[in-house]
C-alpha cells in the first residue's frame, strides 16, 4: 500500500540550521494495517507524516502509494489517496464556512471542482446521516459556521472529513492532543469506529504509550530521524508500557552510542 | 441637499458596487491584500473609453474592460504564486506597471466620452425613465453582478476558493490547487474592478489617469460601512454589505462635499475612515466590526495573546 524506501529529509540543508528530520526511512505498510508511531519530540514523526502526504518534499529516496511512484507529485495531487487529521482542530477545518459546506468540500478531495453545485440535497442527507452517528447533535447544525464549534466537535467533524470520501491512507497526527480527555476518548473511540468499518490504512502519531500498544496492529518508534522500533504480531502483544519504555531507553542509547563511534571513528 | 444630488450618490454607489465587491473578493474572501485595484479600476477605464471613441458598441466595450481586468489580476497571481513574490508587492508591482500601460492605452492623460454614445446615453433615451434610467441601469447591473458572484462562490470551484482564503493547509489535504484558486479570484476580483471602472468612466463621461487612486482604500471603507451595518455573518450578507457599504459611502462622500470640503481632500478623508476603523478596537467591538487585519495577522495576534496568557 505504502512504501517509503530510504527516504531522507532534510530543513534548511547547507545552512547553520540544517536539519535532518528523515535519516534514510525505509518502511512498508501493507493494506489495512493500522500503524501507531511513537517517539520523542522532535523525532521526526510529524514530518514522516508530511512527507507521506507531500507537504514538504524529500532529499532523496522513494515513496510509492498504492504501486505508483508520488514522489515527485504535489500534495494536492496525493489527497486523492490521503486523509489527514492535524494535531491542531483548527487546522482541519475551514472556520468562517458551514458544517456542511466542509463536508461537501471534503467529499470532493481527489475529484476536479468544477461550476456544479457545491452541495447538493442528497449530499445534505447524507451529510446528516453521518454526522448523527457523532452523537453530538450537529446533524441539525448543518448551517452552523464551523468557527462556532469546540475544539472537540472541530476535531470529530474533522475526522469524519477526512474519511467520508474514504481514503486508501489515513495519516492522523496526535489529532487527540490538544482536546480534553474526555473529548479525547469520544474522539478515539469514533476514529476506531470509523477505521474498523472502512478496514483503513492508517498510520497514528500518539504520545500516548498505552494507547499505541492497544491501538492497531503495528507500532514503529521513531528516535532523531529513525525507526529504530518495529513491533507487531505476537512480540507486540507481549510487549507492556514498560517494556516499551525501557526499550526506548536502549534503543535511543544505542543510537546515541553509534553516534559516539561515529564521531570519534571520523 | 437636492434629491438629485441624493439618486446621484445612489447611482454611484451601485456603480462603484463592482469595485467594493472586488475589493472584498480579495481582502475577504482570499485574505489576498490585492492593491492592482488601482491600476486595473483605471485599466477598465481606460479600455472602455478607448473603444468607445474607436467607435465600437459601449457594451462591447464594458466586456472587454472586464477580460483586460482579469487579465491583470492573472499577472498579480502569477507574480505571487509562481515567483513567489509578497502580495502586497505583487499587487504594486502590477499596479504601476499598470500606470505606464493605461496612459498607452489612452494615449493621453484624459479621454473624453462628452459627445460619445454610452449606455447612460442609451438609457437616458427612454424618456419614460427619466430622471431614473441611470439608477435603474446600475441597479439591474449590480444585482446581476451580486447573482452571479453568489452562485460562483457557491459552487464547487467557488468554495475552494473560499476555503484557500480561509484555510489554505486544510484545503490542499483535500486536493486542491491553492495557487490556481487565487489566480482565479484574483482575476475576478479585478475583473470586476476593472467592469466598474468601464461602468464610471461612461457615466462620468472621461477616462482620467489619475482616477484610480486610492480606490483600495475607498474599496476598503466601504466594505468595513457595510460589515458594520448588514454584517457578515452569511454570504448573502457579506455581499450585500459591500454594495451597502459601497452607497453609504458615496453618500458620505455627496454630503461632506456639499458641507463644503474642497474635493482635494476627499482622499484624506477617505484614509481617515479606514485608520479610525481599524484604530480604535472598542468601536469596532460596540459595531461588531471584524477587524480589518488579514485572519493571517488576527492568528498571529491571537496566538500572541495566548502565549501572554
Ligand atoms: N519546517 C521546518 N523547518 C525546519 N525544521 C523543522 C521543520 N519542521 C520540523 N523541523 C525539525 O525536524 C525535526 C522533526 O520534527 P517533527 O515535527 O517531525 O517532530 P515530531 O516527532 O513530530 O515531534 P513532536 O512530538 O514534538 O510533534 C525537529 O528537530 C524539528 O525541529
Ligand atoms: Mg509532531
Amino acid at each position: 500500500m505504502l512504501q517509503l524506501s530510504k527516504v531522507t529529509k532534510i530543513f534548511n540543508p547547507g545552512s547553520v540550521n540544517e536539519k535532518s528530520a528523515l535519516q534514510e526511512i525505509t518502511l512498508h505498510v501493507q493494506t489495512g494495517e493500522v500503524i501507531t508511531i511513537i517517539g520523542s519530540n522532535g523525532a521526526g514523526k510529524s514530518t514522516l507524516l508530511n512527507v507521506v502526504a507531500g507537504v514538504c518534499e524529500i532529499e532523496s529516496g522513494k515513496i510509492l502509494l498504492d504501486g505508483e511512484d508520488v514522489t515527485c507529485r504535489p500534495e494536492h495531487i496525493r489527497a486523492a489517496w490521503i486523509g489527514r487529521v492535524f494535531q491542531d482542530p483548527l487546522l482541519g477545518t475551514a472556520a468562517s464556512m458551514t458544517i456542511e459546506e466542509n463536508l461537501a468540500m471534503a467529499l470532493r478531495r481527489g475529484r476536479p471542482r468544477f461550476l456544479r453545485r457545491g452541495i447538493t440535497a442528497a449530499e445534505r442527507k447524507m451529510f446528516r446521516e453521518h454526522l448523527a452517528l457523532l452523537g453530538l447533535g450537529l446533524e441539525d447544525r448543518l448551517g452552523t459556521r464551523v468557527g462556532l464549534l469546540s475544539g472537540g466537535q472541530r476535531q470529530a467533524l474533522t475526522v469524519l472529513m477526512a474519511t467520508i470520501a474514504t481514503p486508501k491512507l489515513l495519516l492522523l497526527d496526535e489529532h487527540t492532543a490538544a482536546l480534553d480527555p474526555r473529548t479525547a476518548r469520544t474522539v478515539m473511540a469514533l476514529t476506531e469506529r470509523i477505521i474498523a468499518h472502512h478496514h483503513l490504512t492508517t498510520l497514528m502519531v500518539t504520545h500516548n504509550l498505552e494507547q499505541a500498544l492497544r491501538t492497531g496492529t503495528r507500532t514503529i518508534m521513531m528516535h532523531e530521524g529513525r525507526i529504530i522500533l518495529d513491533l507487531s504480531g505476537p512480540e507486540r502483544s507481549r510487549t507492556t508500557v514498560a517494556d516499551l519504555l525501557k526499550m526506548f531507553g536502549q534503543a535511543s542509547g544505542n543510537i546515541f552510542a553509534d553516534d559516539k563511534v561515529l564521531l570519534t571513528g571520523s | 441637499m437636492s434629491l438629485s444630488v441624493w439618486l446621484g450618490a445612489l447611482e454611484q454607489g451601485l456603480l462603484w458596487g463592482a469595485m467594493v465587491l472586488g475589493v472584498y473578493m480579495t481582502f475577504r474572501v482570499l485574505d489576498f491584500p490585492d492593491l492592482t485595484v488601482d491600476g486595473s479600476f483605471t485599466l477598465g477605464a481606460a479600455v472602455a473609453a478607448k473603444l468607445i471613441l474607436s467607435g465600437y458598441d459601449p457594451w462591447l466595450a464594458l466586456v472587454v474592460a472586464l477580460l483586460c481586468g482579469a487579465l491583470a489580476g492573472l499577472v498579480t497571481g502569477l507574480l505571487h504564486t509562481q515567483l513567489k513574490v509578497a502580495p502586497l508587492l505583487a499587487g504594486i508591482l502590477t499596479m504601476i506597471a499598470l500606470y505606464s500601460i493605461n496612459l498607452r492605452i489612452m494615449g493621453q492623460a484624459n479621454l473624453s466620452l462628452l459627445r460619445a454614445p454610452t449606455i447612460f446615453t442609451w438609457i437616458k433615451g427612454y424618456a419614460a425613465l427619466v430622471p431614473l434610467g441611470p439608477f435603474l441601469l446600475g441597479l439591474m447591473l449590480v444585482a446581476l453582478v451580486l447573482v452571479l458572484l453568489y452562485l460562483f462562490l457557491d459552487t464547487e470551484l467557488g468554495m475552494a476558493i473560499r476555503a484557500t482564503g480561509d484555510n489554505e493547509q486544510m484545503i490542499r489535504s483535500l486536493g486542491v490547487n491553492t495557487n490556481t484558486m487565487k489566480l482565479i479570484g484574483l482575476a475576478i476580483a479585478n475583473a470586476l474592478i476593472a467592469l466598474s471602472g468601464g461602468l464610471i468612466a461612461q457615466y462620468q463621461g472621461f477616462a482620467d489617469i489619475g482616477m484610480g487612486i486610492g480606490m483600495i482604500v475607498a474599496g476598503l471603507a466601504a466594505v468595513i460601512i457595510g460589515e458594520a451595518l448588514v454584517g457578515r455573518q452569511t454570504l448573502v450578507r457579506a455581499l450585500l454589505a459591500a454594495i451597502t457599504g459601497s452607497i453609504i459611502y458615496r453618500a458620505v462622500i455627496s454630503l461632506v462635499l456639499q458641507l463644503g470640503l474642497p474635493p482635494t481632500d476627499l482622499k484624506l478623508l477617505t484614509s481617515l475612515i479606514v485608520v479610525i476603523a481599524m484604530a480604535f478596537p472598542l468601536v469596532r467591538r460596540h459595531l461588531g466590526l471584524k477587524t480589518l487585519r488579514l485572519r493571517s495577522e488576527q492568528g498571529a495576534a491571537a496566538k500572541q495573546s495566548n502565549e501572554d496568557l
